[in-house]
């Protein structure tokens, strides 16, 4: 092959990967923006935020978005006090059970919600051995350790990948040969270390949490996807602004998760 | 009573025996080395003073007390690892703090004995770096300060030099064995590394397929390696086989050699081998160690002659390797710029004195 060939070919599929991203981009951005666009035209004639005025001025909407987000931090909180030790176990001394535990925590991308919940439900409403259901506390536990196990895959991911890039073992060893116990190895050595590899699993989380639906629905507790859901059936304008909304709320996590991916990745430069 | 005991500690990992009938008795600020091949059970004697494994049978003591049960964060054992294992989230004087913390000193203890150490491996001006801001060597003086500061019993080093480069390899391996010699401390220290292990213990310990081949101090491990592994391993070696002709001769490739120290109990005509150092044997005709003998000593020499199969040059030392009958003699002899080192094939007379010969036993 000559010379001019071989620029020629390279050029050519150069312009395949330029027109595969131009359809890509163009598939993701052209209903986004038809919807932010959607969005403001709530006011006849001309573009305004009125939509996102209304969802704003909604008492339903920041009672639900409140609510969500102290079920999400909630979620977290649990999910990290599970996952940490668990995911740090298994790395120090269980390596055998790895696959078995990843394959436990990939079950609820498996198992479809509805299925979880109608699990719950019978195994925790009212009239059962533990009524979980019969009062609104125990029913947002039910609700939050059930967004634990929906957001399961992801926390206990990231939490591992994490845990994977420092020497786990040595640190422990190291820590223990010091005089440290569990709690101080735990707290002060490991946690510290995987600190932003939870805060990636707690972006996920939130973003899970936040636009869940099901599980809220069924469990019938105020949350955000419901209200979601409901705005959607009943008003034009309101739901494509929630959308674009909960859209960059996700993106804003993403970023976060980048952030802080990116600050760790400098930090291990050196 | 020994310092620290190691008694008849066996250690297994399902039906694989990795550590065997280890006996060891280290004196008080006594610098001990394990020495082997990787996998021959000297990592897994350290974990086992440390605690991060429970010997299967036997005992480990401390001033008598015995430790074998005790978990690792109450023995009062410090440990430096191979791969530093410095708290990542931590500056250096964090690091340093760490097991002060932890064992409650007084906040205002903490700080002066961190300085003191940080002042002892001469890397104060980097308190409040990170881990990552250090280089391997920096790291691992302050692995050391760590270890140290919570002033442990007994020091363990796993094989802390070996992700380094030579030369700090060399610098800190004086470092290491001047600050012991300073804290008079305990300390066992693991390599596989010969001339890590000779220039730096009071005692080897030379340990192969899970057991102890030989204890010693370094220049007897050399000189008089007990079993044939020990003096593989230790420095280089030519082992040459042969015939017993009586107590205190050899037959090698139809030659006859005479033993400094007797065959023993060999009998004539039984199979056995003959090794020698290369820095003992000397090329006749080629300067060296003959060359400034006198004529009765140059007589009482034991000579072979055989072909040169190798010459490799090595700067001052020039290492020749001569082919007798069906094995391979080496050589070393000082770089002499007025004379040239011989040709491949050329035939050639070595010649070392009976007492330089190691009669070797077991495999």
């Amino acid at each position: 092959m000559t010379r001019r060939e071989k620029v020629n070919t390279m050029k050519q599929s150069r312009l395949g990967s330029w027109i595969a991203l131009v359809i890509g981009t163009l598939y993701f951005v052209v209903p986004l923006v038809g919807t932010f666009e959607f969005s403001l035209r709530m006011r006849r004639g001309e573009y305004s935020l009125d939509a996102y005025r209304s969802v704003f001025a909604d008492s339903n909407f920041q009672d639900s978005f409140l609510y969500s987000c102290g079920m999400a931090l909630a979620t977290i909180f649990i999910g990290v006090l599970i996952v940490v030790p668990t995911a740090y176990w298994v790395q120090l001394r269980l390596r055998k059970l790895r696959p078995v535990i990843e394959f436990i925590t990939l079950l609820p991308l498996v198992i479809p919600a509805i299925v979880i919940v109608f699990g719950y439900l019978r195994l925790y409403n009212s009239s059962s051995m533990i009524p979980l259901t019969a009062e609104v506390w125990s029913t947002d536990l039910l609700l939050a350790l059930s967004y634990v196990t929906l957001a399961l895959p992801y926390m206990y991911r990231a939490v591992d990948t994490g845990l994977r890039a420092i020497d786990v073992r040595t640190l422990t060893e190291a820590a223990e040969n010091l005089g440290a116990g569990w709690t101080t190895i735990l707290f002060k050595v490991i946690l510290p270390n995987v600190r932003s590899a939870i805060l990636s699993g707690a972006f996920l989380t939130f973003a899970i949490v936040i636009g869940e639906f099901t599980m809220a629905s069924l469990l019938n507790r105020p949350a955000f996807g419901p209200y979601l859901q409901l705005v959607g059936a009943n008003r034009a304008y309101e739901p494509s602004a929630l959308a674009v909304m909960a859209f960059v709320l996700t993106w804003a996590c993403m970023g976060l998760i980048n952030v802080f991916g990116r600050a760790k990745q400098t930090k291990h430069a050196g | 009573m020994a310092f620290l005991e190691l008694k008849e500690v066996r250690k297994s990992f399902a039906q694989n025996v990795v550590v065997q009938n280890f006996d060891l008795a280290v004196e008080r600020g006594e610098f001990v080395s394990f020495l082997g091949p990787s996998g021959c059970g000297k990592t897994t004697t350290l974990r086992m003073v440390a605690g991060f494994e429970l010997p299967s049978s036997g005992s480990i003591k401390i001033e008598g007390k015995d430790i074998t049960h005790l978990r690792p964060n109450q023995r009062n054992v410090g440990m430096v690892f191979q791969s530093y294992a410095l708290f990542p989230n931590m500056t250096v004087a964090e690091n340093v703090a760490f097991g002060l913390k932890v064992a409650k000193w007084q906040a205002s203890e903490v700080g002066p004995r961190v300085e003191e150490m940080l002042n002892i491996i001469k890397l104060p001006h980097l308190a409040t770096r990170y881990p990552y801001q250090l280089s391997g060597g920096q790291q691992q003086r302050v692995a050391l300060a760590r270890a140290l500061a919570v002033k442990p019993q007994v020091l363990l080093l796993d094989e802390p030099l070996s992700a380094l480069d030579a030369k700090i390899r060399i610098s800190l391996r004086e470092e290491i064995r001047s600050l012991q010699r300073k804290l008079g401390i305990t300390t066992i220290y693991v390599t596989h590394d010969q001339e890590e292990a000779l220039s730096m213990s009071d005692r080897v310990v030379v340990m192969n397929e899970g057991r102890v081949d030989q204890v010693g101090v370094p220049f007897e491990i050399y000189n008089q390696p007990k079993t044939r592994f020990v003096a593989n391993f230790v420095g280089t070696l030519s082992v040459l086989n042969g015939r017993a002709v009586d107590g205190s001769r050899v037959e090698i490739a139809g030659q006859t050699v005479a033993i400094g120290r007797g065959l023993g109990n060999a009998a004539a005509g039984a199979e056995c081998a003959i090794a020698l150092r290369p820095e003992v044997a000397t090329l006749e005709g080629f300067g060296g160690q003959g060359a400034t003998m006198n004529s009765a000593d140059r007589a009482e020499r034991n000579r072979l002659t055989g072909a040169i199969d190798d010459v490799a040059f090595l700067g001052s030392v020039i290492r020749i390797k001569v082919r007798i009958g069906n094995d391979l003699l080496s050589l070393d002899t000082f770089n002499n710029p007025g004379v040239t080192p011989p040709e491949r094939g050329t035939p050639a007379t070595v010649s070392f004195s009976p007492a330089d010969v190691l009669v070797l036993e077991g495999k």
